[in-house]
């Protein structure tokens, strides 16, 4: 709604709730704000300033940092067009288009009646319903520019799971329980885990999880067991568990499907986590673009509560753990931990710098645990299945089983759990179903945006942390986004180029400055057009990020240009004989 | 001293006390490591990168303004690593502002062998100049996104909140709240964000206006007015 239009008994009404409940609010109320009067209006900005003490600048640079938060006016429902790759090879552009051919608006335009406003968004976790969008609040699955009308009349096809793998131990109950139910959760195997974990001692558990060798299965690949055992031997309280659910790395969905479909088991590895290290609070983050992860996330935490296993008294067992769920608001750097921890405190989700770590100085200041979604959800299945059967699937190196959000040009995209080791063949022609349309495979992006290329001769690579790391690629979050012979894999890397230069924070030079400079030559590389020395900058600007950047975004940012310089040097050069 | 930590710095053997900075500690060793964003009295925040030097054994290049020394740290403030950061960081540095009135990045870039031309066809930042108040003028074609300004206008000093940041990555501004002319804030005029800016982006508008070419009746015309009654913070206009 216009500013002229809200009254000052609306902005009384709206901000009630939030007086007096300081800075850690801002991030809630702003996005409230922006739920009912559709952005933030000065005078509602005010309000909230002087409601959570805050000074009113700092109010501002925190809705200028965030994507969900804007100072205009937006439609009363903004279709969301995902734009990232696995989507724009499906037909996104086209989407697009039609969405605002249909509107009769330009981008981030209101439509003459103020009903919609149509933005491109970067990934929004639904790779495997490529091309996807978000209408509101909701997710549609194959949105083909032929399909404009009925979506925008709130018809489309509902995002369905689509996980697959014969060994399901993080994904058994996924489609198959009511998410909202916690009897069918408990019916199969749920809490087994907790009470189990119950039975031991805080530094048994954490000896478990040690023993069974997991890794966080985030990107960044470090022991949890040492993760815990730093936060429980901390000094500070109280101690926090955060829960890391802002996925937001291009190709990567498999939080989304475990926080949609089986929530209930983050709350029990969350109290899990709790207890083995003396933790009272947990702050359970997830994305904004997450609205069901969202939902089902806090019908789960509020049954949990009505059950006792939430509160001052977990199943009578004498210790206490509080559970928050928090959304994001627009900004994939708040997957950085302590750009997370920023965005929870109520400011720019800025990463810090470390030292201090966040198992001694995490949010607000605290001795803090914060894990991946999948990760967590693996702590109640050791726990229940004892670490010697844990440790029987998988390598000494990467026990267990990953999941595989695989998508682009494969036959059957989709959410694949399998036991560490499978080869990448494995995972591509007999569970995904080989390439579509059988055409040839030419390339592979492991990892995500901030992961890099394989071609055919890393196919029989072993999918483990450590096959993967001698043969120079990354696991990263487990994307396996699919190419065939078709792609111009220029168009890809602009589309990795332009999701960073978006997405960079702006705090440290090398990644401010880095990516929008990448971007630029990288334009001009999928032109056809590069200038003479463009392959020489592009090393030098991705060298130079990747070295000198104050967090993993900034690392990253040129992870997977650079792999492409390496396999297909000749794009990057100028084509003389071209003209 | 019985804490003393004994590193290596280019080949040389430094004793600092626990705490120190690898800045500081090249300092006592007599070595000045480059840095664009670093002001003592405002706190460092690893900024600008122009001060990383590779640590041996670590992942990455270590900003030295907030890297502790630590007891057997081997340092090197000038390898090829650390070298082509800090040229390539200046390079585009240079095509994204007006450094024109930078003398120490322009010697910077004159000492990392920097070339001023490496990046053509960059998109600049480039906004219009802002004149609103009688005090200083802000020129963000100039602004190297430093964050001293902030932090002096914030708790580092003046605890005025007049300024903070608009928009993020390449587009981050300074800005005021909700783009409101420098009288309708928080701001006392305090003049200490002129006196940290390193790159002429705030200017007392004196300065600026003697600049322009004015003689010294019309600058004093231009810049003594009045009292001016400021609006109260936060009142919504009419409407």
């Amino acid at each position: 709604m216009p500013s002229s239009e809200i009254s000052q008994r609306q902005i009384t009404t709206f901000i009630a709730p939030f007086d007096g409940c300081g800075r850690e609010s801002l991030l809630p109320a702003l996005l409230a704000a922006q739920r009912r009067f559709a952005h933030i209006p000065e005078a509602v900005a005010v309000r909230i300033a002087h409601a959570l003490g805050v000074p009113l600048v700092e109010v501002h640079g925190v809705i200028e940092f965030y994507s969900l938060l804007t100072t205009q006016p937006t439609g009363r429902t903004v279709v969301r067009v995902c734009t990232s790759p696995a989507c724009s090879m499906a037909g996104a552009h086209e989407t697009l288009r039609a969405a605002l051919k249909t509107l009769h608006v330009k981008e981030g335009q209101l439509s003459s009646d103020g009903r919609f406003s149509v933005e491109r968004a970067p990934c929004l976790g639904l790779c495997e319903h490529a091309p996807a969008m978000l209408v509101g609040e909701r997710p549609v699955a194959q949105a083909h520019a032929s399909r404009i009308g009925t979506i925008l009349k709130g018809g489309g096809a509902r995002p369905r799971g689509r996980v697959f793998g014969h060994t399901r131990w993080l994904t058994d109950r996924c489609g198959v329980v009511d998410p909202a139910s916690l009897r069918e959760f408990r019916a199969r195997e749920g809490f087994k885990g907790l009470q189990r974990a119950l039975s031991l001692t805080p530094q048994q558990v954490i000896a478990e999880v040690k023993a069974a060798g997991l890794i966080g299965k985030g990107g960044a690949a470090f022991p949890t067991g040492v993760k815990w055992e730093g936060a429980a031997n901390a000094s500070g309280a109280p101690k926090y568990i955060v829960c890391n659910g802002d996925e937001s790395e291009p190709g990567t969905f498999k939080d989304r499907v475990l926080m949609e479909e089986d929530p209930f088991s983050i709350v029990e590895a969350m109290i899990i986590a709790g207890y083995a290290v003396g933790a009272t609070r947990g702050i359970w983050y997830i994305r904004g673009e997450y609205p069901r992860a969202l939902a089902a996330a806090r019908t789960a935490v509020a049954a949990a509560r009505r059950a006792k296993y939430l509160g001052p008294n977990v199943q009578g067992k004498g210790f206490e753990f509080e559970l928050e769920v928090r959304s994001g608001a627009g900004a994939y750097v708040c997957g950085e931990e302590t750009a997370l921890f920023e965005a929870v405190e109520g400011k720019r989700g800025l990463p810090r710098i470390k030292p201090p770590f966040p198992t001694t100085f995490g949010v607000f200041g605290k001795p803090t645990v914060i894990n991946n979604v999948e990760t967590l959800c693996t702590v109640p299945v050791i726990l229940r299945l004892g670490v010697e059967k844990y440790r029987s699937l998988g390598t000494p190196g990467s026990p267990g089983t990953k999941l595989f959000c695989v998508s682009g040009d494969v036959a059957r995209p989709g959410l694949y759990e399998l036991p560490f080791g499978a080869t990448l063949r494995e995972l591509l022609f007999d569970h995904a179903g080989g390439m579509a349309g059988g055409r040839a495979l030419q390339a592979v992006l492991m990892g995500g945006a901030a992961g890099a290329f394989a071609t055919t001769e890393k196919l029989d690579v072993r999918l483990t942390f450590e096959d993967m790391k001698t043969a120079g690629l990354p696991l990263g979050s487990g994307v396996v986004m699919v190419f065939d012979e078709r792609r111009d894999m220029r168009h890809v890397l602009v589309e990795l180029g332009e999701f960073f230069a978006e997405e960079s924070c702006g705090k440290c030079y090398p990644c401010q400055i880095g990516t929008q400079r990448q971007l630029e030559v990288l334009q001009r590389v999928a032109h056809g057009s590069p200038m003479r020395g463009d392959a020489e900058r592009l090393q030098d600007v991705g060298w130079t990020m990747t070295d000198a950047s104050i967090c993993g975004l900034g690392q990253t940012a040129a992870s997977a240009v650079l792999s492409a310089m390496r396999l297909w040097p000749a794009l990057f050069e100028l084509q003389s004989q071209a003209a | 001293m019985s804490d003393e930590i004994v590193l290596t710095i280019d080949g040389r053997e430094a004793r600092v006390a626990p705490g120190t900075s690898l800045m500081q500690a090249a300092r006592q060793l007599g070595l000045e490591i480059p840095t664009i964003c670093y002001h003592d009295h405002t706190t460092a925040n690893g900024l600008c990168r122009q001060c990383v030097v590779e640590v041996e054994k670590m992942r990455v290049l270590a900003p030295a303004c907030v890297t502790a020394a630590a007891a057997g740290m081997v340092v090197h403030t000038d390898s090829p690593r650390v070298q082509r950061a800090r040229r390539t960081l200046l390079e585009m540095l240079n095509a994204s502002v007006d450094l024109s009135e930078a003398p120490e990045l322009q010697e910077q870039m004159r000492a990392a062998n920097a070339d001023p031309q490496r990046f053509p066809g960059a998109e600049r930042r480039a906004p219009a100049l802002i004149d609103d108040n009688p005090m200083y003028v802000r020129d963000y074609a100039k602004c190297i996104l430093c964050w001293r300004c902030v932090q002096v206008c914030a708790a580092d000093a003046q605890y005025t909140f007049a300024i903070n940041f608009d928009g993020r990555g390449y587009h981050t501004q300074i800005g005021t709240f909700f783009d409101r002319p420098m009288p309708e804030t928080t701001c006392v005029f305090c003049g200490q964000c002129v006196g940290v800016c390193p790159t002429g982006a705030l200017k007392g508008k004196r300065e600026f206006l003697m600049e322009q070419g004015l003689d010294p009746q019309a600058v004093l015309a231009q810049t003594r007015r009045g009292r001016k009654r400021r609006l109260p913070v936060g009142v919504p206009e009419e409407g």
